[in-house]
């Protein structure tokens, strides 16, 4: 670890894929993620590394594609709308079962939205925005250095299972500045090269064919069949979570990313006022921590679920929670973001005591 | 004593069977690349990007590399691959509704970066795989099952010229309109390919070759009557030719 730098978090999370070993980037403008496209297009170079910027997000997730054929480590950034357009290629990528590396900065939606911090994608990323079976690894940070550590574990995780990851962020990770210690940069030789699947000519050896494509349903069913087992194994194996003072806790809160970080302050005042609460974060939100909840749940009376959207992770926490404690939901959206005065109130409210 | 020359099938391309129809144009296009991919000796570190159409199945038929895009986005998928490992070369086979509708951005902006890959156009002025609807290199007064009445200016615009459209993005380095219905226009075609190839291998920029090719299914003609067809309308309407060359003639 290097000494720590102040550094904006879409900046952040690009020199985090840089020092993963990511040396080609494709990308769009958009707001509130520019800041990525933008330092890859600067720092790219000087690390001998390829940035193209792309002529619509339609574009990038196919040259995406493409390079993914072919091994190599690569990436794009965009945020909510543009993700939208790359849900066609994400569709594709799964189907051809292609390792690389998405970042959604989320902003408020639906349609052209607004360019503040929202957590209203949840669905779209969690539960495939584009057609098919298929499931994207969606790991979401609630810090800049959170977001910094999981970056190198995306890139790792799509490697190991030959599948997409998303880092579900949100406006306010993209333009907020903290202070922030980076890895060394990850030696390029220790990159797998993926010489065993991957497009890189066929000198000999019989040629590689990548494809989400079969014209028999008998054969694509099986095709379906391997991604299936591969996302049984990654539900089993790549669950991640923070639990904070649950043991004692006679409510559970849950939140992820940004409002996660938010409830930790909740955390601390509903604490100081005598209330015995604990905060359930999930990190991995595909896979969803539906077990490590429901086993948290137990005696407990109540859940309270807080986004900044109008309810979507709550229905994965209801799936958890099994109908066992009531789950109530608290939400702003829109690119609002709940203050902790509001939320304590809310958890007041839900368990009797609102003023 | 004279080396004796047999006709055989390319190393290129593989052992599988065509899934065209009778009369159709894929398979001469399919086998002139395969030659040039033979006689450049780059069949091992060849990239096939096929495309959403009746060539769908394209990646298949050539013993090199090969993926399929997403509709339309083959000069995207084939820009990753390039940028990726500029070293091997980079082609796509690409219709008329795939490069010409859903694709034009894509193609339009991979010739404007000059970017480094080869793509081979096939211009039969309809949709084939989905049941012969209107392309937008479709004729005007065509009849299509999404053209009944004749493709009409009023309602459907114009058919679109690509070659003219692409001549004008400086990022061209070779650009030629072709068709392959004489054994003459067949030698022409490949010599057409081979120059493409050539722009691509000397790192000259983008190159493209149209074909215009004949879809006697869903013309609704015999093959001899579509080659006719081809002849005395396609060619009024897309005249074959030379748009750019940045490669030069072989001295």
């Amino acid at each position: 670890m290097s000494e720590k730098l102040m550094v904006k978090g879409n900046e952040a999370m690009a020199e985090a894929a840089i020092r993963a070993g990511c040396r080609l980037y494709f990308g769009y403008p958009i707001t509130p993620q520019s800041e990525l496209t933008e330092y890859m297009a600067r720092r790219l170079p000087e690390v001998k590394g390829t940035f193209l910027q792309s002529e619509s997000e339609v574009a990038a997730v196919n040259m995406i594609y493409g390079a993914a054929s072919t091994g190599t480590r690569v990436m794009t950034s965009t945020s909510s709308p543009g993700f939208s357009l790359m849900q066609e290629g994400v569709s594709y990528i799964t189907g051809a079962q292609l390792p690389c590396v998405f970042i959604n900065v989320v902003r408020g939606g639906p349609g052209l939205g607004d360019i503040q911090p929202a957590q209203s994608d949840y669905f779209q990323g969690t539960k495939g925005g584009g057609h098919g079976d298929y499931r994207l690894i969606t790991l979401a940070p609630s810090s800049i250095q959170e977001a910094v550590d999981l970056i190198p574990l995306a890139f790792e995780l799509a490697d190991e299972y030959r599948n997409p990851s998303l880092i579900l962020a949100d406006g306010m990770l993209g333009q907020m500045m903290e202070p922030v210690s980076f890895s060394e940069f990850k030696d390029l030789s220790e990159l797998p090269d993926h010489s065993d699947w991957a497009m890189q000519g066929n000198e000999g050896r019989e040629p590689h064919k990548i494809t989400s494509f079969d014209i028999d349903p008998n054969k694509l069913e099986e095709m379906n069949m391997v991604y299936n087992e591969k996302y049984k194994e990654i539900m089993e194996k790549e669950v991640r979570y923070e639990a904070t003072q649950v043991k004692d806790a006679e409510y559970i809160m849950v939140a992820y990313g940004t409002m996660g970080r938010i409830l930790s302050n909740v955390l601390k005042m509903a604490r100081n006022e005598g209330i015995k609460v604990g905060l359930f974060r999930p990190i991995s939100l595909w896979p969803f921590p539906y077990k490590a909840l429901n086993d948290l749940i137990k005696g407990k009376k109540g859940v309270l679920t807080v986004e900044m959207s109008t309810g979507q992770m709550v229905e994965d926490v209801k799936l958890g929670v099994n109908g066992e404690i009531p789950v109530n939901f608290y939400g702003r959206t829109g690119g609002v973001v709940p203050t902790p005065n509001e939320v304590l109130e809310q958890l007041k409210q839900m368990i009797g005591r609102g003023e | 004593m004279s080396a004796i020359k047999t006709f055989k099938r390319p190393n290129a391309l593989s052992s599988k069977e065509f899934t065209y129809c009778p009369g159709c144009h894929h398979g001469i296009v399919h086998r002139l690349i395969a030659e040039i991919i033979d006689e450049f000796e780059i069949q091992g570190k060849t990239l096939m990007v096929a495309p959403v159409g009746c060539s769908v199945f394209a990646y298949t038929f050539f013993d090199v590399d090969g993926t399929v895009a997403a509709h339309g986005r083959a000069p995207a998928v084939a820009t990753g691959m390039k940028r990726a490992r500029p070293d091997n070369i980079v082609f796509t086979y690409q219709g008329d509704g795939d490069l010409a509708a859903i694709g034009t951005a894509e193609i339009i902006h991979a010739a404007n970066r000059g970017e480094k890959i080869t793509t081979i156009f096939i211009n039969n002025a309809i949709y084939g795989m989905t049941g012969g609807q209107m392309a937008p290199t479709t004729l005007l007064g065509m009849k299509t099952t999404t053209s009944p009445y004749g493709r009409k200016a009023e309602n459907e615009g114009y058919p679109i010229h690509v070659c003219e459209l692409l001549k004008e993005t400086a990022g061209v380095a070779y650009l030629e309109r072709v068709t392959v219905n004489s054994p003459s226009e067949v030698i022409k075609a490949k010599k057409a390919i081979k120059k493409a190839f050539t722009a691509q291998i000397k790192g000259l920029g983008f190159s493209l070759v149209e074909v215009l090719s004949t879809c006697p299914t869903n013309w609704g003609m015999s093959p001899k009557e579509a080659m006719k067809w081809l002849d005395e309308n396609m060619k009024k309407e897309f005249p074959i030719g030379v748009f750019v060359d940045k490669v030069g003639d072989e001295k």
